[in-house]
């Protein structure tokens, strides 16, 4: 099987590490090889595979030793069902240019051939909207070539996911890359699994799985851990492996087709967002 | 044929700029620093940036500029460049020991966004900076204006960070020369002295880039306002900023900090903006012309009309910096001259009608553009369409002046093939009696050159 390289956009705080985390974790319970590189200044991308954050980041050796005769084994940790982990790291928020040492340090990465041990997946987790040029690196010059948004039903969430689907659009043209579908990590908002099935049919791509919320999430991240390894037998584990399954087969990769700002607004309003209103309710005067 | 694919047919463009009628802000920051005494430029960004900066400076000058950088690597565009800014100002106040280090930034530094304020708070704080030393910045991103915004912005900080306002009240006046050769700056203070007028001139090159040879080396030549002198600058009787583009800032902000009145005028290159500049001069010190000046300015007025023949109806072609071009098309039109076209790569508010006031509705044909499109391509263009007499601008105008055989007159920044300009003043009487010279020599020479036998006159 070729080596299939996944991207992971969504808002910031939606749950693209938690999710990505999880997802990585059933789909290693099933056997398969990964490496998932952490794209975001706070270096906490595996700290549920690796069971904490003590990890050097590739940026962090940049810092100590200028970049020379840096050892892979530093910075590429073998996490829960052997995933190996790896953190771009950055600078402390307010200086430098955390964009530019996205592309540092996956230009680093491959330097110093973490990309070539034999591998299934290749996860990138990244940070929040793309801000800049450094934040679209990971599916930049053909390295990840599927790309999935976690989005949830609340409007700045749907907001974000159709902006990183224009960015999408334009890597799109420019290489191979392709939008693989919405993941909706459920905030519980009103008939949100239906609007955001709508969303991604309006996006060209689909919802490839409804995340529910379940606080079995919280109490395995309070242990360090994925759901898949706390607590292997519980509900949300068997979400996640459905998650995983459904990646794992998908074969629907398009060029999205970002909606307009006033159809989106619209869509949130016929699902009863804005004005407070399900639909099909009648409004007694 | 170095420029044979220029086309005389201008086309609209927006975003493409060739051959550029201007150079990186940082250039202008570091000449105006060098303006300083004992004062060590800084580059704060990668070295290539400050490779370039001095090596344009050392060119037109042919002296050693000196300067430091901050040595950005690829971890300090990614962290940032305080550490190398805090290591830089050690390593500099131990080894060169100067008295102050003044700090431009780069395209890379400042789009990274780092905070020279707070960087430089770091180092103080930190001790890093001695006791009586210092440590200034100015923001000069290239991206925006040009080497003469880079000029006004450091010649500003030596105002925001020296300039005292509760120095003693004095008698003396300030002088901002703007961007001119030392030999001008020189030439200012000569002929303030010669009114008898006491005044302070920053950013001061002379003695600084025009140096005598002595046969021993100085790190920090002798030339060069002190920071003394632009501290006692916050108790001028009046200030002078010459030059919009390049003076402004700095005039306002002595004006704002210190409440000293300030006077824009334009550069004085030719006869009346030299007018200009000792009339107010003389008003505001109250002060009589001397004799010795008047003299002078009666034997260019002399050059003027003994030689009106030569120059009436010539056409001319210019290029270079705002400030330098006001003055000299004024002065041109003075000469009865036609200067037809008119470019700038600075972006420069108001330049149009600066240019409109200076040729006094005598050229309604000028064509006029400040810019980014505004370069040496589209210059070369409308000469293609109809060819002038004579080109002036820096040396990268040899290449159109060959090309269309047209007369040229290097003047402005940078000259790369000839010396003079650091020594000889554009400015003043003297400085447009040079200048005159010059434009003279052109024309006698090409019509020595394209005489025939019969006409080749041995008395012009």
């Amino acid at each position: 099987m070729a080596r299939r390289s996944i991207a992971i956009y969504g808002k910031g705080g939606i749950g693209k590490s938690t999710t990505t985390q999880n997802t990585v974790a059933a789909l290693a319970e099933a056997g398969k090889k990964i490496m998932v590189v952490g794209c975001d200044p706070k270096a906490d991308s595996t700290r549920l595979l690796l069971g904490g954050l003590a990890q050097k980041t590739v940026l962090d050796t940049l810092r100590d030793e200028g970049g020379d005769e840096v050892d892979l084994n530093e910075i590429l940790r073998p996490g829960y069902g052997n995933v190996q982990c790896t953190e771009s790291g950055g600078p402390e928020p307010g200086v430098g240019c955390a964009g530019r040492g996205i592309i540092t340090s996956i230009n680093l990465l491959e330097q110093l051939g973490a990309y070539d041990q034999e591998l299934d997946y290749v996860f990138y987790d990244v940070l929040g909207d793309v801000v800049c040029g450094g934040f679209a690196m990971p599916i930049r010059e053909g390295k990840a070539k599927e790309i999935y948004i976690v989005c949830s039903g609340e409007m700045m969430a749907m907001y974000a996911a159709n902006n990183i689907s224009k960015g999408v659009v334009k890597f799109a043209q420019a290489g191979g890359v392709r939008l693989g579908g919405i993941i909706c990590n459920s905030r519980k908002v009103d008939n949100e699994q239906e609007m955001i099935e709508e969303f991604a049919k309006r996006l060209g791509t689909q919802m490839i799985h409804f995340v529910p919320r379940n606080n079995d999430v919280q109490r395995a991240e309070i242990n360090r851990k994925t759901v898949i390894e706390w607590n292997p037998a519980c509900e949300q584990a068997d979400e996640y492996r459905a998650l995983a399954r459904a990646i794992d087969n998908n074969q629907k990769f398009v060029v999205p087709t970002p909606l307009p700002m006033d159809d989106l607004e619209k869509l949130l309003i016929d699902f009863g967002l804005v004005d407070g209103v399900a639909p099909g309710t009648e409004v007694v005067a | 044929m170095l420029l044979r694919h220029t086309t005389d047919e201008v086309l609209e463009r927006t975003s493409l700029t060739i051959n550029p009628a201007k150079t990186c802000q940082p250039v202008g920051a570091m000449y105006a620093a060098l303006g300083l005494h004992n004062c060590l430029p800084h580059s704060h960004g990668s070295q290539g940036c400050c490779s370039y900066h001095r090596s344009a400076l050392t060119k037109h000058y042919k002296e050693p500029v000196m300067a430091a950088t901050s040595s950005f690597t690829e971890g300090a565009s990614v962290f940032g460049g305080q550490a190398n800014l805090l290591q830089a100002i050690t390593t500099i106040f131990t080894l060169y020991n100067p008295d102050v280090i003044a700090v431009h930034t780069t395209c890379l530094s400042e789009t990274i966004g780092d905070d020279l304020v707070q960087i430089i708070a770091k180092a103080v704080a930190e001790g890093k900076v001695p006791e009586g030393k210092h440590v200034i910045h100015a923001s000069t991103p290239s991206y925006q204006g040009s080497h003469v915004t880079g000029f006004s912005n450091m010649a500003k900080a030596l105002v925001t960070y020296f300039a005292d306002p509760e120095a003693a009240k004095s008698k003396q006046i300030t002088l901002m020369p703007g961007w001119v050769e030392p030999s001008d700056m020189r030439e200012l203070k000569n002929l303030a002295a010669r009114l008898g007028v006491e005044v302070t001139l920053y950013p001061d090159t002379s003695d600084v880039l025009d140096t005598p040879h002595t046969g021993k080396h100085e790190f920090y030549p002798k030339g060069g306002a002190t920071v003394e002198q632009i501290k006692a600058s916050g108790g001028s009787l009046a200030a002078i900023g010459m030059g919009p583009s390049a003076s402004q800032a700095a005039l306002e902000a002595l004006q704002s900090k210190c409440g000293v009145p300030g006077t824009l005028l334009e550069l004085p290159i030719g006869l009346q903006a030299t007018d200009r500049f000792i009339d107010t001069l003389r008003t505001l010190a109250g002060v009589e012309v001397p004799q010795s000046i008047t003299d002078e300015r009666g034997r260019l007025l002399d050059v003027i009309s003994d030689m009106h023949q030569y120059l009436h109806g010539k056409r001319v072609a210019i290029f270079g910096d705002p400030d330098q071009l006001v003055s000299l098309v004024e002065f041109l039109n003075l000469l009865d001259m036609k200067p037809v076209y008119i470019v700038t790569g600075t972006p420069t508010p108001q330049f149009e009608t600066r240019i409109q006031t200076a040729l006094g509705g005598n050229v309604p044909e000028a064509k006029i553009k400040a810019g980014l499109q505004a370069d040496m391509y589209l210059l070369h263009q409308w000469i293609k369409q109809e060819s002038v007499d004579l080109l002036i601008g820096n040396t990268y105008g040899k290449y159109i002046a060959r090309d269309e055989d047209i007369p040229f007159i290097r003047h402005g920044f940078p000259i790369l093939d000839r010396v003079g300009h650091s020594y000889f003043p554009s400015v003043g009487y003297a400085g447009a009696m040079r200048l005159l010279e010059k434009i003279l020599g052109a024309f006698m020479d090409r019509q020595d050159r394209d005489a025939p036998e019969e006409r080749f006159e041995l008395t012009m």
